[in-house]
């Protein structure tokens, strides 16, 4: 290790750049062209048996037009695509936005900042099934509850019964997904403001630069990069993620709150109907796979851009 | 860079009030923030903390009579129900340590052979990878339960751990790509030229330098596996391979369902990420969005 170090420090910072092609790139064969091989075969094995076999095969149940006519004459489907708009929609922008800014927050250089990150950090670290049903618990008793008995206490107002109504249930769920996701993004986007060059916030305060303008003409640009990817990945996840609609609100009143991966899932196990269920999941496709695209084409600039 | 600001002399007066009022706003937001992370942790605690585990129908802020009566009779096994929370617990620390090596082991066998013995472009690769994320994993579900009845696999721990490891391989392989971009390539030139094999090279010189990606792709691996719920429930059908996301769940749908030990348990169910997270935390720091710096 010290010996790596001692190379590490003696080529400086411009070892940092993009690698050069080691040695025996071109010529990668024999023992090295095998090695290099066995490396990626259990990956390349993982993704073949449970990537391209199931998706085929879900392709497959999923490629009867008939189910997709069906779907869209149910109003259980149509409320549940709306709603993943607006989960997916608001639960994403709202806690990138959130995170951007509060990232600024927590890169305020005090003691007790760095403590507090510590307790902000909790919600992402905390598994999913226990966090969400405890916002079930919060929010289920009415007219009590932790939340409806603050706003008694604090302010003298009767909260609602959260899970009374469709948008207010489905509200509740967004904002579960972004208390437990938005530390995370906080995090990248705080790891990213380190790494931007103090030099040049000096170089913008002798020129007498407000806090709104460091943050547009420095922060900003050298984030927005990040920001876009993060967004992408936050998406992808997003769309997927069952829990908050599950546990939290459980779908009530009535499928009013239901998601495309909550009802995919009714559709295939309380109606039994997997095809049904694969279809509503296949629905979100022409959203994600564009997604997809942009996020790889992201990466692939990133990585001419190294 | 001066054209970009006109210059402006700083009002020196205004600067004790600005200072104030910059400290206040932050301490208010501290504040926000504090009572928004820690809400439902807190509920948690009430609930768990109460003798009866009906406090929520009470007006209670402070949980009235707190007694650790919940934990113990989880200890003694006195509660009828949960007589089997244990081996969950077991079963949930199987899956999770074995999600935890695998994706570090796959995702950086995987990103060696790629970033750096060039076998193809990277971004090939993290493409392919990506690929993975079109058809949400809740959707791939119902397929799925048909792949691994193929394979054999339903109702084995196996299928779980090889399902979430595939979700959790590809950003693991694209945090690893991105960090390794730090380490300079003639590192490994220089060992080879000493006469290092390539497993060697791996082993002696990429894995330890990348000792921070792989802390944080651990951690993200572990709360994956943490996190699951569906996977789970779907594949795994006997009592005997419960585990404790399960267990909370069949809790949630029973009506009578004694919350304070439901809360319990998800305190205890908690406890093994957050400790993991926050022993690595540190060290982690630099490997989380080291991928975003390089952006």
């Amino acid at each position: 290790m010290s010996g790596t170090e001692g190379v590490l420090a003696a080529r400086g910072p411009v070892a940092f750049g993009r690698p050069r092609f080691p040695a025996w790139r071109g010529h990668l064969h024999g023992s090295d062209l095998i090695w290099s091989i066995a490396f990626i075969v259990p990956y390349a094995a993982l993704f073949v048996a449970f990537v391209i076999y199931p998706m085929g095969y879900g392709l497959w149940m999923g490629s009867d037009p008939a189910l997709y006519a069906e779907l869209l004459s149910d109003p259980r489907y149509v409320r549940a695509a709306v709603n993943t708009v607006l989960f997916v929609g608001l639960a994403v922008n709202v806690q990138m936005i959130l995170a951007l800014l509060l990232s600024g927050f927590f890169a305020r250089r005090r003691r007790w900042i760095k403590a507090l990150l510590v307790i902000y950090i909790l919600p992402w670290t905390l598994p999913a099934v226990p966090a969400y049903l405890s916002f079930h618990w919060m929010l289920v008793a009415y007219p009590q509850g932790l939340p409806n008995n603050l706003l008694s206490a604090l302010f003298g107002i009767e909260g609602p019964f959260w899970f009374n109504h469709g948008w207010l249930a489905l509200g509740c769920d967004i904002v579960a997904n972004i208390w437990k996701w938005m530390p995370l993004w906080t995090l990248v986007f705080l790891s990213g403001r380190m790494a931007i060059s103090q030099d040049l916030y000096d170089s913008a305060d002798v020129d007498g630069a407000s806090p709104y303008q460091r943050f547009a003409y420095i922060t900003a640009p050298l984030l927005a990069n990040l920001y876009v990817i993060s967004t992408l990945v936050s998406t992808i996840w997003t769309f997927g993620d069952y829990a908050p609609v599950l546990f939290v609100s459980g779908g009530t009143p009535a499928f009013a709150s239901e998601v495309l991966s909550t009802l995919g899932f009714h559709y295939a196990l309380d109606f039994a109907n997997p095809p049904l269920g694969v279809a509503a999941g296949l629905s979100v496709l022409p959203v994600l796979i564009p997604v997809v695209i942009l996020l790889m084409h992201r990466l692939k600039t990133m990585e001419v851009q190294l | 860079m001066s054209a970009l600001f006109p210059l402006r002399p700083r009002p020196r007066a205004h600067y004790r009030l600005r200072r104030i009022l910059v400290e206040a706003s932050s301490a208010a937001l501290g504040a926000i923030i504090l009572i928004w992370s820690l809400m439902p942790v807190y509920n948690m605690f009430l609930v768990a903390l109460d003798p009866w585990g009906h406090n929520e129908f009470t007006w209670d802020i402070w949980p009235p009579h707190p007694t650790l009566a919940a934990f113990a009779a989880l200890w003694n096994e006195e509660v009828e129900d949960i007589r089997d929370i244990w081996p969950a617990f077991g079963n949930s620390i199987y899956i999770g340590v074995l999600v935890t090596a695998l994706t570090v082991l796959v995702g950086s066998l995987a990103s060696f052979a790629i970033g750096r013995m060039r076998l193809t472009k990277d971004s090939t690769l993290s493409s392919t990878a990506l690929l993975t994320y079109v058809i949400p994993s809740s959707t791939l579900i119902i397929p799925f339960l048909r792949v691994m009845h193929i394979y054999g696999l339903l109702d084995n721990p196996w299928a779980v751990i090889a399902a979430e490891v595939t979700f959790a391989t590809p950003y693991a392989i694209l945090v690893l790509l991105y960090y390794a971009k730090l380490i300079p390539i003639e590192l490994d030139d220089a060992a080879r030229i000493d006469g290092a094999s390539v497993v060697q090279v791996y082993l002696h010189i990429y894995l330890p330098l990348m000792a921070p990606a792989l802390a944080a792709v651990g951690t993200y691996a572990l709360l994956f596996a943490w996190n699951d719920y569906f996977y789970q429930y779907m594949l795994l059908m006997s009592e005997r391979h419960t585990t404790v996301a399960m267990a909370l769940e069949q809790f949630f749908d029973d009506d009578d369902a004694p919350w304070n030990y439901m809360m319990a348990i998800s305190i205890l169910y908690s406890l093994p990420p957050i400790a993991v997270f926050y022993a690595l935390r540190r060290y982690m720091a630099s490997g989380l969005t080291a991928g975003g710096i390089k952006g």
